[in-house]
């Protein structure tokens, strides 16, 4: 029996965050009342962020396999084959809690978490992105939560040196009270050394790297369990602190150290810092772990087994090391100027022990913390089906010109340049392509080969409809890959849902994993990686769904890359796919009409998606497109003039005659891009499409100074620059009464 | 040539800096760590962009004092060409090899950019095959760009031709003094500049431009 100075009280066991359930089957596992030192590893382990227990029956439907999967799901991150020996490995991971307690810090940590899951498996990060949602921009906090977030997520990334090269930025009320932050990391590394967390050999040292244990983040991921209140400022104490620099030193130590054939396994201390990793290694080797917790360098004095197995401190890592080269790797660390210390043991008798100060703190079994949490089959309704919204019923603009002038400058619409100016997107001199395209495109090593990178979803398609959500989310993704000449190889999903106890919030949950499964399977798209959000609800309210994907795709030679920009006057514009003017759930209703969350969601054909994406992208890479470009929110329209922007350069639509001129171009079906070429091509590549069973129908010219959309007055691209370049720069410059 | 790039712990571009310097001038860079304490005997050393020791205390002050930088100084005393490329260039002024400070941009965020460069002296060993007022296209990334020097220093700058490149009319990133972007001792052989000719050199990064400054220096070293 190991002693217990503290009583275990119900009140302490929920303060926990576990419920009495789970409570009697921590006693019934280990035959007596735990420790407080073990309460708080169970609470750690047992929690939401940390075990999936809501999530695990549905995430386990995803595809996650593919002949370029090399590892999927349960490591630290996803390894894809990319061929010539060489592998990508990448993850997206939220940090939504602790950004909308102390954003500048949240967000930092967040990008340093998914840094560190890839350089943990032997990768230099390549590619770092973001999937941002704020509240609405009235509200009194999101100014403060937008400057902090962004300055947090360029701060740590600019710091560290990877190039931040794109993402995402949405306003809505749902995020008033709960911010996301989905941080998205690639790295790339030789398929012959990666490396992995289980743990191997009896009796090896455990041995901690990096920065000292300190107070901050205990119960993080706790509190990333739980909905927020009122009191969440007094959370504060529990958001972690970025030191970029201190992960920089432990990248190039940690690589080192790696090349140098000493590392047996390595685990990051992420969420549960120490208490997770350990027991992860420990369990997914079929070994025990004994920790002396003396050993641990710490920041502060006098920390407790509990506060030090429960401290989210940054920039650690965790390793079983081969002992005999224990001596060179200690002066690897030594001479970037980190923390070195043996600080435990693997054993054969499968416990977890935590000894502190000579006395035994915890003897846990180490299997039964992670194979034996709690798993929920949580009931669930699915999303009512919304009515459609005929195209009769939804009213014409005026001024077709005017509207899209105000539809571009909308704080969903317009361009994100204030974001992406302060986050180093060209460090490494390999950006091909950089933000603001449909996918970016970092070039591997000195060439040709490329990748191509992109975050998406459309979160009031998932609310409105999550199974199509779900699939539009993959599919949108799957399209900017292919918009600029990649071959999509797998993705990397972040869902972000409300309190899962409410059978409502579990039915979106349920409809989105569906949409995603079946859209993956239809594309060949296979989930590597992944990270669950819940319980983001404030006073009862939850989020939008918001399953942000993060995609990656392959280009055999990087000069055969297409970009929106229009390249050059008198060219053709062609528009590739279905339209039937579908403005269901549309921008145009959303937001010019104030019609919020009417209609339904645009179907998503899986089987035209992949048509059509494979057609674009063989045109590409022969060399016959000039310009590409993918349709999304705001439809046709949109498209063009963000084409027409990015080339400095006008263009000329021709009026169709089957549809209201606003309903054809602003509505927002799926599985469509336009793309340009020159006039004299036009006859061949059409008959191209045709071949291939491909719509495909010419549109327009460009050239000149102005978009002329059909009948109405031309509007100056001056204009619409203006107004889509200002918006954001405007409302951060704002004095917000507070 | 030969070149040799130092590196600090929290250095970030001094790959890209090897990277350009071995696809300009042919010849691998060495790679000097900074607790070293003489440089090898080579044309050109380079400190490179990053945030040295997390720029925690002020930027590139606590590398300006690092052991390898005694050497450094000897190296610039005898002529050596010396440059030092953003945190390069911060860490320069830092250790008195140029004068003036270079402070937190004016806009008080980090900026990453492509901005044009116009070349205010073309007599260097640095820029001597642009043509003097040509505007060159750059990219910047730094948050500390500012540059600033006393009353006497910049008119001294200003009046010994030091101030080798400026930001173009209207395009100065960090409200540094008299558009400043680039400035050389008075013996000419100590430059620093704050944007990246490195990520300015295939065709990948959309111009050339950059590459013309080592060229430079490669033209003077022969």
């Amino acid at each position: 029996m190991i002693r217990n100075d503290v009583t275990i009280t119900p009140e302490l066991v929920a303060e926990h965050g576990l419920k009495p359930d789970e409570y009697q089957r921590i006693l019934d596992l280990i035959g007596r009342e735990p420790t407080l030192t073990e309460l708080g590893i169970f609470s750690a382990m047992w929690n939401e962020h940390c075990s999936y227990k809501s999530s695990k029956k549905w995430l386990r439907t995803l595809p996650t396999t593919g002949d370029r999967v090399i590892c999927g799901p349960g490591e630290n991150a996803g390894v894809v084959d990319i061929g010539d020996g060489q592998a990508i490995i990448f993850k997206m991971e939220s940090h939504n809690h602790p950004s909308y307690i102390e954003p500048h810090q949240g967000a930092a940590t967040g990008v340093g978490g998914i840094l560190r899951d890839v350089f943990t498996m032997g990768a230099r990060p390549i590619a770092a992105l973001n999937a941002l949602r704020f509240g609405e921009p009235s509200h009194p906090r999101t100014q403060h939560i937008v400057a902090g977030v962004v300055a947090g997520v360029g701060g740590y990334g600019n710091s560290f040196g990877v190039p931040t090269i794109g993402g995402e930025v949405n306003f809505d009320p749902s995020y008033n009270g709960n911010c996301l932050v989905n941080a998205f990391a690639a790295g790339l590394a030789d398929t012959d050394k990666i490396f992995y967390s289980e743990a191997k050999g009896v009796g090896l040292p455990l041995v901690y790297l990096g920065s000292k244990t300190g107070r901050d983040g205990i119960h993080g991921a706790t509190m990333a369990s739980a909905e927020f209140d009122h009191d969440t400022e007094e959370k504060r104490p529990t958001v972690q602190i970025g030191d970029p620099f201190s992960e920089k030193l432990l990248l190039e130590a940690c690589l080192e150290l790696m090349a140098s054939g000493a590392v047996i396994a390595i685990q990051d201390m992420g969420a549960a810092g120490l208490t997770c990793s350990a027991v992860e290694m420990g369990a997914k080797g079929g070994l025990g772990v004994e920790l002396n917790l003396d050993m641990v360098p710490c920041r502060e004095t006098g920390m407790s087994a509990y506060e030090m197995m429960l401290s989210e401190s940054q920039e650690r890592m965790l390793m079983v090391l081969d002992p005999k080269r224990e001596k060179d790797a200690e002066a690897i660390f030594h001479k970037w100027g980190l923390d070195f210390a043996v600080i435990g043991k693997t054993t054969d008798d499968l416990r977890f022990r935590v000894m502190r100060h000579g006395e035994l703190m915890a003897d846990l079994p180490i299997k039964d913390l992670g194979d034996q949490a709690p798993e929920y089959d949580r009931p669930w309704i699915a999303t009512p089906k919304r009515n459609a919204v005929a195209i009769g019923d939804v009213p014409a603009p005026n001024d077709l010109g005017e509207t899209l002038a105000t539809m571009l400058a909308l704080p969903d619409m317009c361009s994100r340049r204030w974001v992406w100016e302060q986050y180093d997107h060209l460090i490494q001199g390999n950006t091909a392509i950089g933000p603001g395209g449909d996918a970016a495109v970092i070039r591997i090593g000195e060439g040709p080969k490329a990748l191509a990178f992109t975050l998406d979803v459309t979160p009031r398609y998932c609310a409105a409809d999550p199974v199509e959500g779900g699939k539009q989310a993959v599919a949108e993704c799957w399209r900017n890959l292919s918009a600029v000449g990649a071959e999509p190889l797998a993705i990397t999903d972040n869902l972000n849902f409300g309190n899962p106890e409410k059978p409502e919030i579990m039915g979106q949950f349920v409809g989105c994993i569906q949409g995603i499964g079946e859209a993956c399977r239809a594309l060949d798209f296979p989930v590597v990686s992944g990270n669950v959000s819940l319980y983001n609800e404030t006073n009862g309210k939850g989020i939008l769904p918001t399953p942000a994907i993060g995609a990656v795709g392959l280009l055999p030679d990087v000069s055969q890359r297409a970009t929106v920009a229009f390249k050059a006057a008198d060219e053709t514009i062609v528009l590739i796919g279905e339209t039937t003017g579908h403005l269901g759930q549309s921008i145009y209703l959303r937001d010019i009409l104030g019609r919020r969350d009417e209609g339904t969601a645009p179907v998503v054909d899986l089987a035209a998606e992949r048509l059509h994406g494979n057609f674009v992208r063989s045109e590409i890479r022969a060399g016959s497109l000039t310009a590409v470009h993918d349709i999304s929110d705001g439809g046709i329209f949109v498209a063009l003039a963000e084409m027409a922007m990015a080339g400095g350069m006008g263009a000329t639509l021709s009026t169709p005659d089957d549809l209201p001129l606003h309903a054809w171009g602003f509505g927002e079906d799926q599985g469509r891009y336009l793309v340009t070429l020159p006039e004299k091509a036009l006859a061949h590549f059409l008959g191209r499409a045709e071949m291939a069973n491909v719509p495909a129908i010419c549109i327009g010219q460009t050239g000149g100074k102005q978009l002329t959309l059909g009948a109405g007055t031309p509007i100056s691209l001056e204009r619409l620059t203006q107004a889509h370049e200002g918006w954001l720069p405007n409302y951060m410059a704002q004095a917000v009464e507070v | 040539m030969k070149s040799a790039v130092i590196v600090f712990p929290g250095s970030n571009r001094e790959r890209d800096m090897l990277y350009a310097l071995e696809l300009i001038t042919g010849v691998k860079p060495v790679a000097v760590w900074h607790t070293e304490t003489t440089l090898p005997d080579v044309d050109l050393v380079v400190l490179p962009g990053g945030f040295s020791y997390g720029d925690y205390l002020r930027t590139g002050a606590i590398a300006g004092r690092a052991n390898i930088m005694t050497d450094v100084a000897r190296k610039a005393k005898a002529g050596t060409r010396i440059m030092g490329v953003c945190n390069g260039f911060q860490i320069l002024c830092e250790a008195g090899l140029l004068p003036g400070v270079l402070m937190r941009n004016a806009q008080l965020k980090f900026v990453c950019k492509e901005v044009g460069l116009e070349v205010a002296n073309a007599k260097t060993d640095f820029t001597s095959k642009y043509s003097e007022g040509q505007v060159w296209h750059c990219p910047v990334a730094h948050g500390d760009g500012n540059y600033f020097a006393s009353p006497e220093d910049l008119a001294r700058l200003e009046g010994e031709g030091q101030v080798v490149l400026r930001y173009a009319k209207g395009e100065n990133p960090n409200g540094s003094l008299n558009d400043i972007a680039g400035i050389i001792n008075d013996r000419g052989n100590v430059f620093g500049m704050m944007p990246h000719p490195e990520n300015m050199i295939e065709p990948l990064n959309g111009a050339t431009d950059g590459r013309v400054l080592f060229e430079s220096v490669l033209e003077a070293v022969a």
